[in-house]
């Protein structure tokens, strides 16, 4: 009898449970709100954050100290702002990013990689706000990475979706005591230069390039771009990073980019271990007097003027002809505002403070160790010369002059880095992939996931 | 029918019933949380799974082609299958390495040796996976403690970074798991053998057995149970193993450690492929239970 009840009840139970379930029967996405996006920013006059009391929100990057040191700046200046600041690791904010910005819009927050998100609606258009402010004057170098065409593609034309509180610079760091000791007194000028010192290097018992490729993280992508700026024109390397119609990674200039790598690597110009070196191991080695060469960025110029003062130096990646054009990977330290930010008005405001007020340049290069955006006139802080700041910050100047800005070739789409640069790199790295098919692959995966979005 | 029979039948029911309804109140609240927790999120997979959704806009029907993808694309059928190689690093080495130490163990069961040996191995069950993988990430590294020991052993040839080495990496990331999860299984069969009658041993001695037969007759049939759920409990870990791998490798070099729950955390959160995901997380939920049931049914029965 017992057991007849406990059928009976049962039934009831799978009765209650599925009518829970119930609710999950619409298709996925489809019922919940879809942020208004599509309104420009006002026009008129230009926005400010008032006097009223305001807490602003902000999700920036843990272990990037440039945000919050202009946050506390912004708010001495302007005492009714206050901030209410989360942070998260890079990859966590990449990986949130798209819930974050639809389910608790922050005013103010790093950004990865935009195309999706604009496609999703979720970013504030700034094109009102960049009319109101004289953003559109700025040179358009720095602002061509943010603009996105309807519905995200391509990237570097269209509607700005975002700002930089700086502009990165990438090339080569290397370490001066090292140098001497090969007899290097000078930067190579030429890729064939480049190439006589780091054999010079590997003569003398050193790591000619200490660079990371562990984990998720493929790091030979900054000397791979590097040298496929060397050997061809950054514009059609910028088309592809832009998901520009027809573009293509596996053009005969990359291929011999690529090639170029594979014989530093067969050449054990790199660490044996570059398969299982993180970024942190590569930094905290490079540092230890440990490698001759290292491709990063001049979000490291500060920590390693203070760490290494004075034997560290910096040059763009050379040219392979004497006098060639000279390219690097330069993007802006990318924020932007959630399309239903609540203080969009003053997010802008600071974005623009940030870029024109005095105290915010000087602390955006001596704390981001990187050029400020703004005007081309606007007032630049002095460096000492002896410092590598100071190399990093002259080279933007180069890079300038020779339109050799590039987006990085890990940003062409949300997945390209983690799921096809770094694996075929690694692959090359141990001899199980050729460079033809390291930039077929990519290539694939590349299309393959412009059809999927 | 009685008069005295139609009284005492509604009071039954009505006992019956309210006996039942209060049972059911006792249930209700893990029933709500089981419901909430495990049922509604496994039918929105499995309702996902059959869309092609971003994770915010629209999404389109796609009835079974995510499942067709998973077998298809080599990266998410590649990562199935480390998931089973996993499964000798996981299972058969704790499982067999746990019977030989839980044996040893309990010849020395009153010594103060068998204590330490029982802390020692338990401990690593306590350290929480994401520090294991990152001592262990520093102690496999081309400078770290184990290829120190191979050096000074004159084994200097065999050094390498063995989580970065395509060959290495995958075993590497097992020994990880196999570390963690022995000594969960030495002490649930050390605990099984204390319940084993130690006239059974005594009439074996009398017979003639050695240690061996011993061991062999009487200490592995009598374990069972307990090799049962170490196996289940073991392979279910290799299946669905996912922090070790992140914190060690986070699935390279080039996708050789790469398993299926990593692969699902890729797919959903970086390429925005959620029905994929979801997809691939159906597969492996019946993958888990298609190797957990064997095991469960070949236990009992043996039980029997």
């Amino acid at each position: 009898m017992a057991r007849r009840v406990r059928s009976g009840r049962s039934g009831a139970a799978l009765v209650i449970a599925l009518g829970t379930l119930a609710a999950a029967c619409a298709a996925p996405g489809g019922n919940s709100p879809q942020p208004q996006a599509t309104a420009t920013s006002p026009a008129s006059a230009a926005p400010a954050c008032g006097s009223a009391p305001i807490t602003m929100s902000g999700y920036f990057e843990t272990g990037f100290p440039l945000p919050k040191a202009l946050t506390t700046e912004f708010t001495k200046q302007h005492p009714n702002v206050t901030w209410n600041v989360r942070e998260d690791q890079f990859a966590v904010i990449t990986q949130n990013a798209p819930r974050v910005l639809a389910d608790n819009p922050p005013d103010l927050m790093r950004l990865p990689q935009v195309s999706e998100l604009v496609k999703d609606d979720l970013l504030k258009n700034l094109d009102g706000y960049a009319t109101a402010f004289g953003w559109d004057k700025w040179p358009a170098s720095q602002l061509e990475q943010l603009r996105l065409g309807q519905g995200g593609r391509p990237r570097g034309e269209g509607s700005l979706y975002a700002l930089g509180l700086n502009m990165s610079m990438t090339g080569l760091f290397y370490n001066k005591k090292l140098a001497a000791q090969i007899g290097m007194s000078e930067p190579p000028a030429t890729l064939a230069e480049l190439d006589q010192a780091l054999d010079k290097a590997k003569q003398a018992g050193l790591t000619p390039i200490m660079q990371f490729n562990g984990g998720a993280t493929g790091g030979l992508a900054f000397p791979l771009q590097n040298l496929m700026a060397s050997y061809g024109p950054a514009a059609p390397i910028n088309d592809w990073i832009f998901q520009k119609p027809g573009a293509t990674i596996d053009t005969p200039a990359n291929l011999q980019a690529t090639q170029h790598l594979e014989k530093w690597i067969k050449a054990g110009y790199f660490q044996k271990d570059v398969n299982a070196v993180d970024y942190a191991t590569m930094m905290s080695r490079f540092i230890d007097g440990q490698g001759l060469f290292m491709f990063n960025g001049d979000w490291e110029s500060g920590n390693l003027d203070k760490q290494m003062a004075g034997n560290v130096g910096f040059t763009l990646m050379p040219p392979a002809e004497q006098g060639g054009k000279r390219a690097a990977m330069s993007a802006p330290l990318t924020f932007g505002i959630a399309a239903n930010a609540k203080n969009a008005d003053c997010a802008a405001f600071f974005l623009n403070w940030v870029a024109t007020d005095k105290r915010a340049r000087e602390i955006g290069v001596e704390i981001g160790g990187s050029r400020p955006m703004g005007p081309a006139d606007a007032y630049m802080p002095d460096v000492a010369a002896d410092k590598v700041t100071a190399s990093t910050l002259a080279a933007g100047a180069d890079i300038a002059k020779d339109d050799g800005a590039m987006d990085f070739i890990a940003n062409a789409t949300g997945a390209i880095y983690a799921k096809s640069w770094t694996p075929n790199l690694q692959k090359l790295v141990a001899g199980k992939q050729t460079p033809q098919g390291l930039l077929k692959t990519v290539q694939s995966d590349y299309a393959g996931q412009l059809e999927g979005n | 029918m009685t008069p005295r029979s139609a009284h005492r039948r509604p009071a039954a029911t009505r006992l019956r019933g309210a006996r039942g309804l209060a049972g059911w109140l006792f249930i209700l609240p893990a029933l709500a949380f089981y419901t909430v927790f495990v049922l509604r999120p496994i039918t929105l997979t499995f309702q996902y799974s059959l869309y092609d959704w971003n994770g915010i806009g629209p999404s389109t029907w796609v009835g079974l082609a995510n499942y067709g993808k998973v077998f298809t694309d080599p990266d998410l059928f590649d990562s199935l299958v480390n998931a089973f190689q996993l499964i000798v690093f996981f299972s058969a080495i704790p499982v067999v390495l746990g019977l030989a130490i839980a044996a040893t163990i309990r010849r020395i069961a009153a010594s103060r040796l068998a204590l330490v040996a029982r802390t020692v191995l338990f401990l690593p069950q306590v350290i929480p996976l994401v520090a294991a993988g990152i001592a262990w990430s520093w102690l496999l590294a081309s400078t770290g403690v184990v290829n120190q020991l191979l050096t000074l052993a004159g084994l200097s040839g065999v050094t390498r970074a063995w989580l970065g080495d395509f060959a290495t990496a995958l075993p590497a990331v097992g020994m990880i798991g196999a570390w963690v999860l022995l000594g969960l299984c030495t002490l649930l069969l050390l605990a099984g053998m204390s319940k084993i009658d130690p006239a059974l041993y005594e009439a074996a001695r009398l017979d003639g057995a050695g240690p061996w037969r011993e061991f062999v007759s009487i200490t592995v049939p009598s374990l069972r149970q307990e090799i049962a759920v170490c196996v289940t409990v073991t392979v279910i870990a290799a299946l669905a193993s996912f922090d070790i791998v992140y914190i060690a490798t986070q699935g390279g070099p080039g996708n050789t450690t790469m398993v299926p729950g990593l692969q699902i955390f890729y797919l959903a959160f970086s390429e925005r492929e959620v029905g994929t995901a979801s997809a691939l997380a159906m597969v492996l939920m019946l993958l888990v239970i298609a190797c957990a049931l064997p095991i469960q049914w070949f236990a009992k029965d043996g039980g029997k």
